[in-house]
């Protein structure tokens, strides 16, 4: 396994009264993909959320490139080079496609060759550059928050269910779009209830229980062994095409 | 490929201006009320004087308004003691008005339109820093508690207005307008104020200015993604925090502009003349969608027109016809003209 590019120990979030978080331990290896699985409301949103600051952990220790992060804001967190797409997309409906991946481009204009490469995966977002991002449909919505995510080179893309609500064929560009940003080596840690999705693309694989990591190991190993997959999710790779 | 000289197929310029979501409907209440009140009001330079009028009057209240519902917009900031910043703006003007007084009563225009700007510079800058410290000592504490900032902010406006009658006097100060811009040019039968004029030719500058921020820079790009959703701009690398600071000291600013105008509208200040006009001021931000500049523009031309119009028409009815137009409006768009674009 390469070195952790991120690494959370003991982590507890609480929101409200609630306690959500109750002592995350996961390891996130530099340059791979590791998928976070687990029920609905199992706390792999809530993980995202604080790995990225937007709910502060209560107690423990989040080591991002070697740095201590647990106490920071969000955008100190994000110029450290950690990119977000939230299960909701976090799309500017007012604004036009362009203006979404301007305003991700912290630098200023994007880079000419990034830009070509990242619309060469979302085609459908060069189409539509001057539209009003509101009137995308939730593909395409889902194709610019990740495009956005894209823009610039970041060290760590967390991304939330992007498969969610989308069809078969939207969901197999996506497939390519994440193995073309796999061999750059980004490191990526994706939230997935879509089993295949995760089984296509996942070089790790962690999975949440009750606030809890209850399992860590390497995809490969989960995809095969359905009498796990049953045990720690519910479900079977036939059930959940 | 530089991104910002990209178009979209169907060839017009990357940048638009004014952009509004496709959603130009609204834009058409303006004229249409221009044009219904036509027929009722009869005589045709009466008619024309009241639109003047209301224009001028609509400019004003946009001027005012305009910082507000991006303070909204960007923090859920409820700012109650916006109208502080009016009447501060008017006091602060009389500093530059009233010693340069030979300057405003000459009979050359652009000694006149000096004594204003230089006036309108004092007040917006004298407003803009007093905006800063009003955002650290008062809002910043109670962000996202709603109670707390209605209760702070109007106990903000009493100070201010308190500090007023320390500083000036109770008394009611005369601020007469310059030589150049009073009275009345006669086109016809039709009577144009010249300062009302002048009034919309401000408000306009104001317009464009702040749709170039907002629509061709960086900061104004920022600006919209924050109004709309401000945890994503967040997550995005950027402080929110700083981006609103920004805004509310330009916000100050701008009310600082709109007492000036006022002001010099009314000829006459009083310490309570900001909070009078906040009545208005909130009923453009409702009715424009907070957060909103071209909902602002629009619902302060509205009801500064049907102020004007109703006054003329049925005056008893008119205080109330800004609170049934309010109504109409959000039984029409709930949120307000432009205002469902915020998450």
């Amino acid at each position: 396994m390469s070195d952790a590019l991120l690494q959370l120990s003991g982590v507890h979030t609480h929101i409200g009264h609630y306690h959500i978080l109750q002592g995350v331990d996961l390891v996130v290896p530099r340059g791979e993909l590791t998928m976070l699985l687990g029920r609905n409301g199992a706390g792999k949103t809530t993980t995202l959320r604080t790995i990225l600051g937007m709910w502060r952990a209560s107690a423990g220790h989040i080591a991002f490139d070697g740095q201590e992060i647990a106490a920071r804001a969000t955008p100190e967190i994000a110029r450290a080079g950690v990119a977000y797409v939230p299960e909701n997309m976090g799309i500017f409906s007012g604004l036009t496609v362009r203006e979404n991946i301007l305003v991700a481009a912290r630098a200023g204009a994007p880079e000419a060759r990034r830009l070509q490469w990242v619309l060469g995966l979302f085609p459908a977002l060069e189409k539509f550059w001057n539209l009003s991002a509101g009137a995308l449909s939730g593909g395409q919505k889902q194709m610019l928050a990740i495009a956005r995510a894209m823009i610039e080179p970041r060290k760590l893309l967390l991304i939330d269910e992007p498969t969610k609500g989308l069809a078969p064929a939207i969901i197999g560009n996506m497939i390519e779009a994440f193995r073309e940003l796999k061999r750059t080596e980004t490191t990526i840690l994706l939230v997935e209830q879509n089993f295949r999705f995760a089984s296509a693309l996942g070089d790790h694989v962690a999975v949440m229980d009750d606030g809890r990591i209850v399992h860590a190991g390497a995809m490969a190993a989960l995809a095969k062994d359905r009498d796990l997959q049953q045990r720690l999710l519910g479900l079977s790779l036939d059930s959940h095409q | 490929m530089a991104i910002v000289q990209r178009s979209d197929t169907t060839g017009r310029p990357a940048w638009r201006l004014p952009r509004l979501a496709g959603d130009r409907l609204p834009l058409l209440l303006v004229p249409a009320l221009v044009l219904l009140a036509l027929p009722l009001i009869g005589a045709f330079p009466a008619w024309i004087t009241l639109t003047l009028a209301g224009l001028a009057m609509g400019m004003m209240i946009f001027i005012m308004a305009s910082g507000l519902t991006l303070v909204f917009g960007l923090m859920d900031v409820l700012n109650f003691g916006h109208g502080a910043f009016i009447s501060i703006g008017a006091f602060l003007a009389t500093l530059v008005l009233l010693p340069l007084a030979a300057w405003m009563q000459a009979d050359n225009i652009w000694m006149n339109l000096a004594a204003i700007a230089l006036a309108i510079v004092v007040a917006m800058a004298g407003t803009g820093a007093l905006g800063l410290v009003f955002e650290r000592v008062i809002v910043r504490p109670v962000y996202g508690q709603h109670l707390k900032q209605i209760l702070v902010t109007m106990g903000g406006l009493i100070i201010a207005e308190q500090m007023i009658h320390v500083l000036w006097g109770p008394q009611q100060i005369a601020l007469p307008l310059p030589t150049g811009i009073r009275g009345a040019i006669v086109v016809g039968e039709v009577a144009l104020e010249r300062y009302r004029l002048f009034a919309v030719g401000v408000g306009l500058v104001v317009l464009i200015g702040m749709l170039l921020v907002l629509n061709r820079t960086r900061l104004g790009l920022l600006i919209r993604a924050g109004v709309e959703n401000s945890e994503m701009v967040q997550a995005l690398g950027y402080d929110i925090r700083r981006l609103f600071v920004l805004v509310f000291v330009a916000g100050s600013a701008l009310a600082g502009l709109g007492g000036v105008m006022w002001g010099l509208y009314r000829e006459v200040l009083v310490a309570g003349m900001g909070m009078e006009v906040m009545v208005l001021v909130f009923i453009v931000i409702i009715i424009g969608g907070l957060g909103s500049v071209w909902g602002c523009f629009i619902g302060a031309l509205m009801v500064a027109l049907l102020a004007n119009y109703t006054g003329f028409l049925m005056p008893k009815v008119a205080l109330g016809s800004n609170i049934l137009l309010m109504v109409l409006i959000l039984l029409w768009r709930p949120q307000g003209l432009y205002g469902g674009a915020k998450r």
